[in-house]
Parts: C-alpha cells; structure tokens; sequence
C-alpha cells in the first residue's frame, strides 16, 4: 500500500524536502501507520549502508598491476604538495617526531639514489617550469625569515603553555632543525636534486606549520 | 589519547611520504599504497559493476592512478583522490561497454528482484547479495549516495541525470532494499 507520500520519504530522510512539505509528511505520519513503518525501514537501509565493510579481493591483483606499471612508466611530474593539518596533541607531535626521524633518515638515503633534478618554487606550486638555482635561495630566504617571526612569536607566547607541551615542542623543532640542516648540507653537495629540494620545502613548510599551531595554541591558552 | 589517533597519524604521513615516492617512479611505493587501498577500491567497483568485473577494473584502476600521478597535486588525501579516479573509471567502463542503456528504471517500474520480505525464503538474503541484485542505475546510485557519501547533484553529473532521477532511483533501491534487513 502506497500513498502520495511514501514515494517522498526518502527525500525527508535526506533533509530535502522544503519546511512546508516536512511539516505536511509529519503531520501524515501521525496517522499513517504504514508510511511510518516504511519510514523505519528506510533509516534502517540507511544505516545498513553505513555499516558495509570493505573486503580486499580474493586473487592477488598487484602481479597484473606490476606488469601493466612496467609498460607504462609515470610521467615524471610536479611533486606532491599535501596541504595537511597539523592536530596539535602531545602524542601527536611525538608521532610527527618520529615521522620525521625515519623520513629523514630514509629520505637521506633515497636521495642518494635519485637521479638529479632541478626543483624551484614554481615546481612546488605544480609548474613544472626551469629556474636558475638561486630562486631555491631566494624562496629558502623568504621562508627563513618567516620562521623567524613564529620563533620570535612563540618565544614571547609559549609561558602560556604548560611545561610539558613546551618541551614537546622544543623537541620537534630541534628535530625539524635537524632535518633542515641536513637537507642544506646535503644540497651543497648536491644542489641539482630535486628530492632534496622537496625534502627540504617539506621540512621548511613542517617547521612553520608546528610553529603556527603553537602559536595559535598559545593565544587560545 | 587513543592509539587509533597516533596510529593514523603514522599511517597518514606514510602514505603522504608513499605517494611522494610513487610520483618520482618507485613502484614499490605504489605497492604499498595499493595494499593500503586496494580494499576500498575493489570493493567500490564490485558493488558499482560486478564482482566478475571487479578484479579487471580495479588493475585498470590502480594502473590509471600510477600513469596519472602528475596530475594529483595533494589537495585531497591520496586515498579521496583514486577513491574519485576509480568512480570515474568505473563510469567510463559502464559506458564503454553499453550496459547504461536501459538501466535506469522509472517511477513506476517494479524493480526485479524486489520480493518481499515477508513472503519469500529470501529474508536471510545477505545485504551486499541485496545490493548486488538491484537495477544498475538504483545501485550505482545507492552505493555513490548512501554508501560513498557523494551529493545527488554531483552523482547527477557524474551518471549524466537530472537530480530528480538520482532522487527516485535512490529511493527505489531504498524500498527493494528495505525488503532484506535483518530482524
């Protein structure tokens, strides 16, 4: 049995129904103990398809994925800029410690196996374009001194944290720095790889990023 | 806090680190991002086609993703980026092959395979076996709207519909559907 309005349950679900038609199907629903039943059932399929899981496949799919992959080469390409966010917990700047750690010792290590490369801001923004190596320092310098203006910030700021998150922080900055020092000295040797320029944008971009959020942190505190 | 948190983090920065790599040629990168998605694609395109179909899309897929690389930028997480890329191969698929024609039922046609719950053996029927039975438009519609979370605007686009016909057909699979919930 079916009314006008069964057909309409779905959208009421959904929230879609203007403020005119929601108040008539609720006042229907008060009376119609069959579209209100059906009603029930629907927000149960709703769920339902909420809950599905995913399940891997049964046959090893990567052996014909590895073959197609070697006939197809990636167009070598503009590196991957992820535009994250940083949650800003005490365990979670342990974990980006950590990350960190194990990114610049494997990345080191990649590096030296990479062939190389030029990078330039451009390439990080996506255009893949050429540029004499002096806009690395160019871009680098810009970049130091806003770092600086975080660090002058956060060193007036961080009495407004408590004294456990203020050591995690120093920490992960000393890490970062690091990390920062070694991309440099690497690239002197180097200064034509591209991994090492990403690396080093990322650790950069790392650094004001972590000091951001502290900062923010702070004047919320 | 929760060692789910500190977990996804880790996992997070490893596949942002996996997808860096993979864009500079390492296949073994790519592996691992393909054992760290290779569930949710496959899962999406057998639910979207079916599960004869499955295991070939989803090679095309992942063989897509690595060619198209360049063209992530890092916007969205890798993960939103071949979720979106396998739709869009699944989509490209069906109409390669025709099957779009006729599919999409009306407002008034029943759907096959709708029986009711409470007359058939076919109560116990499991949900992805209901799913799997419904009409190709009511379950692309259903899996992209109810099960993957897209707009009945953007589904609309995506399957060249009017949000009115991505409305109804949602919500015919919804009563097909309705008939096979566990009580």
């Amino acid at each position: 049995m079916t009314d006008k309005w069964t057909n309409r349950l779905s959208e009421y679900i959904d929230g879609e129904l203007d403020s005119a038609e929601q108040a008539a199907l609720e006042e229907h629903l008060a009376t119609c103990g069959h579209c209100y039943a059906t009603l029930g059932d629907l927000r149960q399929v709703v769920g339902r398809a909420k809950q599905l899981e995913d399940r891997k496949p049964t046959n090893d799919l990567w052996g014909g994925i590895r073959a197609g992959i070697a006939r197809s080469e990636p167009r070598r390409h503009a590196p991957v800029v992820a535009k994250r966010r940083f949650s800003f917990s005490v365990p979670q700047l342990l974990a980006a410690s950590i990350a960190l750690m194990l990114m610049t010792g494997s990345g080191m290590w990649v590096a030296l196996h990479q062939p190389s490369r030029t990078v330039t801001p451009d390439f990080i923004a996506g255009r893949e374009t050429r540029r004499p190596p002096n806009v690395n320092v160019n871009w680098t310098r810009s970049t130091d001194a806003a770092i600086a203006d975080l660090q002058v910030a956060l060193d007036q700021n961080e009495n407004r944290l408590d004294t456990a998150t203020v050591r995690v922080v120093r920490q992960n900055l000393a890490i970062i720095d690091r990390a920062i020092a070694d991309a440099r000295a690497a690239l002197d040797k180097d200064p034509g790889n591209t991994y090492l320029s990403l690396h080093l944008a990322d650790t950069m971009r790392r650094k004001v990023e972590l000091l951001r959020r502290v900062n923010d942190l702070a004047a919320r505190s | 806090m929760p060692r789910q948190v500190l977990e996804d983090t880790l996992t997070a920065d490893s596949i942002a680190a996996d997808t860096a790599l993979a864009a500079s040629g390492d296949a073994s990168a790519f592996e691992r991002l393909y054992q760290a998605h290779v569930a949710r694609v496959h899962t999406l395109v057998r639910r979207m086609l079916n599960v004869d179909e499955a295991d070939d899309v989803t090679q095309d897929v992942f063989i897509r993703a690595w060619q198209k690389l360049s063209t992530f930028r890092g916007e969205a997480a890798f993960g939103t980026w071949l979720h979106r890329l396998a739709v869009n191969v699944v989509l490209a698929r069906r109409k390669s092959v025709g099957i779009e024609r006729g599919r999409f039922v009306t407002d008034d046609e029943p759907l096959a395979g709708a029986t009711s719950k409470r007359t058939t053996p076919e109560l116990s029927m499991d949900f992805e076996e209901a799913l799997a039975s419904l009409p190709e438009g009511a379950r692309q519609v259903f899996v992209l709207h109810d099960v993957e979370g897209y707009r009945h605007e953007e589904i609309a686009r995506m399957l060249g519909v009017v949000p009115g016909t991505s409305k109804s057909q949602l919500h015919h699979a919804r009563m097909a559907l309705r008939r096979h919930l566990d009580r």
